[in-house]
């Protein structure tokens, strides 16, 4: 079970959080100028990366607020926990 | 020169010990050019390498696998096949799966295994009764089998099964499909593997491919790591690699991949002669040939590559399973893993073209494409073969995305995700 750190509540068990998929996708400002493509990858398309992810979950038993995690998807190790509107941590090298 | 398997080749094997079958597949040296490269050594994969050669005639083709033959989700799974979706196109696509397989150890001459032995949906409330009424419905009009059944039906078919209104989530009625069923998923890769092989194709294992090279918008050939080996024509089958391959390819698609678990008891007597799979309280069971009790469980929420799943997961199926069944309570768990799925957004698979000439990419079957093994290489081996997609696959292209014609079988085909 992974152990997840949350900004405000401290680290809890996994169960407490529901996930919420890849971080940092933008709804377009003017959906109407975008094409048929161009919507589909904002609505579809993920890059869904063999590494370094970065995520959303929310504490949904806990103080139910969302954030942003840093997570490898093979070794499934948290990088880093972060704040909505905080930048993503550096890319480690 | 391929032996055929038969009653004699085994009288004459069992005199010599044994010690002098044939290699099933020759493991060749790649060459450093095909006609066409399959990148996957799965079922999928080795299937449409299969009918590349036998339907279409074309057999200077390789598969390369990373890892060994049926080393991926094929050999992960839990063997349940069966065709009763609800939509149209998902129905006729399964459909034809299931008719091959019907014929496929014949037309193999490999026995897979493929035992009919009925797969029961159950429902637990009003509307999973009305939900299934409907998916028989609609899987009669579509000529595919299907059956609603009363708890009583239910109670008298599996008599191990909790039916008593005073459960948790009591059973109200199942669908049943009787020509679905199990097959033993390892004999799937090795019988099409065989097949393939025989017929000319070259199967290459531990062969990653680490780059598709492009020039004017053509694939030239792939990067691996015996090499770089050249072809006009690559289909991908790489299941929760997928978006990785794509991206070599500078594609984006529309994936994630989760971890999804299954797990096997000790073995037992015969106990449970049929398939149950429950949406509801969400946990499928059967029992293979050998006794072991074979469990599956969800996906994790979280996307992932590990090849492993979290245990909140695995007890969450297992009270699934023992609120159907008690008297597992005390069965003993042998063996757990997790295999990654491609899911896509309609829980449909994506079969044919890319924005790339001569690549082609068959994945996104999610939780369910071990049942479509012979269906989904019959028509990607026709999409290769003909530069254009079958009828039967035409509607899981990747424009749908776009266009917004999904065929969302979420829930829908009893898929108990």
């Amino acid at each position: 079970m992974l152990q997840i750190t949350c900004p405000w509540c401290g680290p809890r068990d996994e169960t407490e959080f529901s996930y919420g998929g890849e971080a940092h996708i933008v709804r377009p400002n003017e959906p109407d100028a975008l094409t048929d493509e161009q919507w589909a990858d904002y609505l579809f398309m993920r890059t869904n990366p063999r590494g370094r992810h970065l995520e959303q979950w929310v504490h949904s038993a806990g103080c139910r607020r969302w954030f942003n995690v840093e997570r490898d998807t093979v070794s499934y190790r948290i990088g880093a926990v972060y704040r909505p509107g905080e930048a993503p941590p550096e890319r480690k090298q | 020169m391929m032996d055929r398997y038969s009653i004699f080749s085994l009288v004459r094997n069992a005199v010599s010990h044994h010690e002098k079958w044939q290699a099933a597949w020759r493991s060749p040296e790649p060459r450093r050019k095909y006609d066409v490269i399959i990148v996957g050594g799965g079922g999928h994969g080795l299937a449409t390498a299969y009918y590349l050669a036998k339907e279409h005639g074309i057999t200077n083709v390789a598969v390369l696998e990373k890892g060994w033959i049926g080393g991926g989700n094929t050999g992960r799974n839990t063997t349940i096949v069966r065709s009763n979706y609800l939509w149209d196109e998902a129905a006729h696509l399964y459909e034809k799966s299931l008719k091959l397989w019907e014929g496929l150890s014949r037309d193999l001459n490999y026995n897979v295994m493929f035992s009919p032995r009925g797969v029961l949906n159950l429902g637990h409330t009003l509307q999973d009764m009305r939900d299934i009424a409907r998916r028989v419905n609609a899987n009669r009009l579509n000529g595919i089998d299907g059956e609603v059944l009363t708890a009583a039906q239910v109670k008298a078919m599996v008599p191990i099964i909790n039916t008593s209104p005073a459960a948790r989530y009591p059973i109200l009625g199942a669908s049943l499909q009787r020509r679905g069923g199990v097959a033993r998923h390892d004999a799937v890769a090795w019988g099409f593997a065989r097949g393939a092989d025989a017929r000319g194709v070259d199967i290459v294992q531990n062969c990653e491919v680490t780059g598709i090279r492009r020039d004017g918008g053509h694939v030239t050939g792939v990067e691996t790591t015996r090499g770089f080996i050249s072809a006009r024509k690559i289909g991908v089958v790489t299941a929760g690699n997928s978006s990785v391959l794509a991206a070599m390819a500078g594609l984006r698609f529309p994936i994630e991949s989760h971890p999804l678990q299954a797990f096997v008891s000790e073995p037992v007597k015969p106990v449970l002669h049929t398939v149950v799979m429950s949406n509801a309280v969400h946990g499928y069971i059967s029992q293979s040939d050998k006794g072991d009790l074979v469990v599956g469980a969800g996906i994790d929420a979280y996307t992932g590559y590990g090849q492993r799943g979290s245990f909140p997961v695995i007890e969450h199926a297992v009270q699934a399973i023992l609120e159907l069944f008690p008297l597992f309570s005390r069965v003993r768990m042998n063996r757990q893993w997790g295999g990654i799925v491609d899911v896509c957004p309609d829980a449909c698979p994506i079969i044919g073209l890319t924005p790339v000439k001569g690549l082609y990419f068959n994945c996104g079957w999610g939780t369910g494409g071990f049942k479509a093994t012979p269906g989904s290489g019959w028509v990607f081996a026709h999409t290769i073969a003909q530069d254009r997609p079958h009828r039967l696959n035409a509607p899981f292209s990747l424009e749908r995305f776009a266009t917004g014609h999904l065929v969302d079988e979420h829930g829908a085909a009893g898929v108990a995700h």
